[in-house]
């Protein structure tokens, strides 16, 4: 098959490092470029720690009053109160963990690669790795550093542009 | 290259989509791809994913739980 029917172009701007929050910008990225469009992501504040080569993602169920998680057949609300005692993340994010390989979900390790695997472009905020005394050799090999100039050059020529 | 089949039984998007697109990489122009799928979403994505790359869906079926789609490669 030869590439790209499609010719255009997406941008993501990647906010949040959560395990839930960092499924939305991956799936969108590998699937717009399986279907064909030239994708870039630029990773910046807490989106950032989705470069990092060894991912340690958790959810919090604080400030979160819509999240219900599948329980014994009924859906079990997180009180912000138990949000507040230790070991309740942990508790939420192995839940969540379970469920994601329970249904088949794919972990975001292998978004990621499949997204690099994929040609998206990856840009990392030179800023944020300022501010969060990251070092680049934290980072996977392959985003490239840039600002906010870079983004939004990018941003101009794309005909998707997206903030998660 | 021939006729592949695929079989994305279990899997949930967007991975259906993104192992389709693997194997037709490695295809010709009018090789077939069959995909086994049991997510439900994947019915509509598969007639997204054929219009935005122009290859076409020759066959969208389901039987119970589980969903057969067959695709020509086009471009």
């Amino acid at each position: 098959m030869s590439e790209p029917a499609n010719n255009k172009r997406m941008s993501i701007i990647v906010t949040k490092g959560t395990l839930d929050w960092a499924y939305p910008p991956f799936i969108l990225a590998t699937t717009a470029a399986a279907m064909g469009l030239e994708v870039s992501m630029f990773f910046t504040f807490y989106g950032l720690a989705l470069l990092k080569k060894k991912l340690d993602l958790s959810i919090t169920t604080l400030g979160n009053a819509a999240m219900e998680m599948p329980m014994m057949g009924g859906h079990m609300k997180m009180p912000n109160l138990l949000g507040a005692l230790p070991g309740m993340d942990k508790l939420a994010t192995t839940m969540m963990k379970n469920l994601i390989r329970k249904k088949g979900v794919a972990s975001i390790e292998d978004l990621r690669s499949a997204a690099v695997e994929s040609d998206v472009r990856m840009i990392a905020c030179q800023m944020t790795l300022d501010l969060f005394e990251l070092r680049r050799e934290d980072l996977i090999d392959g985003p490239e550093l840039g600002g906010a100039a870079t983004y939004i050059e990018e941003a101009t020529k794309s005909d998707i542009n997206l903030f998660i | 290259m021939a006729d592949q089949t695929l079989d994305a039984r279990g899997l949930n998007c967007p991975l259906p989509i993104l192992r389709a697109k693997k194997a037709l990489k490695d295809m010709a122009h009018g090789d077939v791809l069959t995909i086994q799928a049991t997510d439900p979403g994947a019915v509509k994505d598969f007639e997204a994913f054929c219009r935005s790359t122009g290859n076409e869906l020759v066959e969208s079926t389901a039987a119970g739980k589980e969903f057969q789609f067959r695709i020509r490669v086009q471009t």
